[in-house]
């Protein structure tokens, strides 16, 4: 079967819109950032949308009111912006506030990464992941295609407490062809085998299982897993899925070494008491203004597919020796 | 005795207005001086506004169910400074009285910066300029639903430097939230000195009028006046959120605190705390 890509905001829309018919619950709130579908979702419920203009800290404090008076809320604007411009109102006003009043706000941000090519540093997002971590009870998803992306509404409308869903801008090609991942697991084993395992998350899943697929051809198997929930994944089940292999590979569309997934990761093998090998794989130095496209930014970074598989196919080589 | 939410109010209500504005400020020394690490300055400009909203008929609030849904919202932007609200909402019922002898203790609820964990209270306060775009929300939320019930914000005027509120006073009026009200403590000082030789909220009636608010002002320790302000407030609606700005003074009362540029940090010595609260007994 096969399912034609879409991006992951009209995805994830399309389902809130048809949810919002049935939920008079659901508030649909953005700070002037638009897709066609939200354009039904303002048109067909007015009553339950509100773009409160170009101003994000606004749009974190009218949702966390609204989620107060018992709204399950959608906040909607880019990944960076969403993320950093608001980060304390998110801190005290979601956060914190969650800690005492039950409240539903789930902040969609689009534009994981390098996804808005073009558009340099201001609109892409190599921090979020780090930021949103550091606030321990903010769940986030990081979905590697929009059949993943649109399941997330079932967590969002069920769960209460703040979430951050971290959508790529761009319409990514579909690894969930016949039906979406475990969610409550968190992450999906897409290959196993090998000795090392690749742990990658949103774009990156991508990258790895391309990676995967070359090796796979010399004969070199890899494991590859999607990690699209990165705070509240099965812990056991990820154990027990990467406790065969000696080495973990993390990949990133994030800052390397600055307490995104690799860091939860060295955590996470620190706590499960996993000795394997590590090679995180994100974005290397700091931010740039050079134009490319989105694989052209990535080679020059060191994390698109060349470099990480010359680093991956070092680190086999490493392991092995 | 509780005042009702009729318009006037009679000659003995007024006086027992004045007494527990009275009562309520010898308290608020009272407790900081078990915690002298409460902010007693910012609290003393807000005794009158919290007396007039909680005991002048102006908020509707069940003290045994805090979170009833048909109450007033109260959000208290200025957490810090409403030290003054811990004796009025133990007054009320909200939480047992014993709790005014451990503030800022381990295992009080009552802290140096009021939490939500304390019965009565809405939102997480302490860091300035969060409560009015959150009351924003909640007024949407209520309007949304239908809901005829006010939400009220207190704000002190320092705070008000934010931007975040500013976003929110656009939105409000843009949505005409009439059931919003903002009580600005205006008492002229926040932490390094006088706002007006920081940054200037000169006109600050005008410029809340030029972003669609309807506005007024009033002596903020004239408890009877403010109260009637409060009253008149809550009753008009025209599609707009309204403002009412109260002119206090900081330290409102306190020989040495009063209005000194740096009152917001001065803990008035105990011996000066007793000697007040022998005066005005």
């Amino acid at each position: 079967m096969s399912v034609r890509p879409m991006p992951m905001r009209d995805a994830l829309l399309e389902r809130v819109c048809g949810a919002m018919a049935q939920d008079r619950a659901i508030y649909f709130t953005t700070a002037d950032f638009g897709s066609p579908v939200l354009d039904r979702i303002r048109g067909q419920y007015p009553d339950r949308f509100a773009n409160v203009g170009i101003a994000e800290q606004n749009l974190i404090n009218v949702s966390a009111g609204l989620a107060v008076e018992g709204y399950k809320v959608f906040a909607y604007a880019i990944a960076p912006f969403i993320t950093m411009r608001c980060f304390e109102q998110i801190r005290v006003n979601l956060a914190l506030l969650s800690k005492v009043r039950s409240i539903n706000v789930n902040l969609i941000g689009v534009g994981a990464g390098y996804s808005y090519v073009v558009s340099g540093p201001t609109h892409q997002c190599y921090e979020d992941l780090t930021l949103m971590r550091a606030l321990p009870n903010v769940a986030i998803y990081s979905p590697a295609d929009h059949v993943t992306a649109a399941a997330l509404l079932e967590p969002c409308l069920a769960q209460a407490g703040p979430k951050y869903l971290r959508l790529d801008a761009q319409v990514l090609p579909v690894i969930y062809p016949t039906q979406a991942p475990d969610l409550a697991r968190g992450f999906h084993v897409h290959r196993g085998g090998g000795r090392i395992c690749l742990v990658a998350t949103g774009f990156m899943v991508h990258t790895a299982l391309k990676a995967a697929q070359e090796f796979a051809a010399q004969g070199r198997a890899l494991g590859v897993i999607d990690l699209f929930d990165i705070c509240r994944f099965d812990a056991g089940a990820l154990r027990h899925a990467l406790a065969p292999y000696a080495g973990i590979v993390t990949l990133e569309e994030g800052f390397r070494g600055r307490g995104g997934l690799d860091a939860m990761m060295f955590d996470f093998m620190a706590h499960q008491g996993l000795d394997a090998r590590m090679l995180n794989i994100g974005v290397e130095g700091d931010y740039r203004f050079e134009l490319g496209t989105r694989s052209q930014l990535h080679e020059q970074v060191g994390i698109g597919l060349d470099a990480a598989s010359r680093g991956i196919g070092r680190f086999m080589q490493a392991v092995a020796g | 005795m509780l005042i009702s939410e009729n318009e006037a109010i009679l000659e003995g209500e007024q006086e027992w207005l004045r007494r527990k504005a009275r009562w309520v400020w010898r308290e608020t020394l009272r407790v900081h001086r078990h915690a002298p690490e409460t902010r007693l300055a910012s609290s003393l400009s807000a005794v009158e506004i919290f007396v007039a909203l909680y005991y002048g008929g102006v908020l509707r609030f069940d003290a045994a169910q805090p979170r009833w849904q048909e109450r007033d919202r109260c959000i208290i932007s200025k957490g810090h400074g409403s030290i003054c609200m811990y004796p009025i909402l133990a007054d009320l019922g909200f939480f047992a009285a014993a709790e005014l002898s451990r503030v800022c203790q381990a295992g009080g609820i009552l802290g140096g910066i009021p939490d939500p964990v304390i019965p009565g209270y809405e939102t997480v306060n302490g860091s300035l300029g969060h409560g009015l775009g959150v009351a924003t929300g909640m007024a949407l939320g209520l309007k949304g639903r239908g809901s005829e019930r006010s939400v009220f914000v207190v704000t002190g005027d320092g705070e008000l430097h934010e931007g975040a509120n500013w976003e929110a006073i656009m939105f409000a009026s843009h949505h005409g939230l009439e059931h919003l009200n903002l009580v600005v403590d205006n008492n002229g000082v926040s932490m390094l000195g006088h706002t007006e030789d920081i940054v200037s909220h000169d006109g600050l009636l005008d410029r809340l009028r030029a972003f669609g608010w309807d506005c007024g002002q009033v002596d903020g320790h004239d408890v009877v006046a403010l109260r009637q302000a409060l009253v008149q407030m809550k009753a008009k609606g025209q599609g707009k959120p309204k403002a009412l700005v109260a002119h206090t003074r900081k330290g409102n009362g306190v020989p040495g605190l009063e209005d000194e540029d740096l009152c917001h940090v001065m803990n008035p010595k105990a011996e000066l705390i007793d000697r007040l609260l022998q005066e005005s007994a």
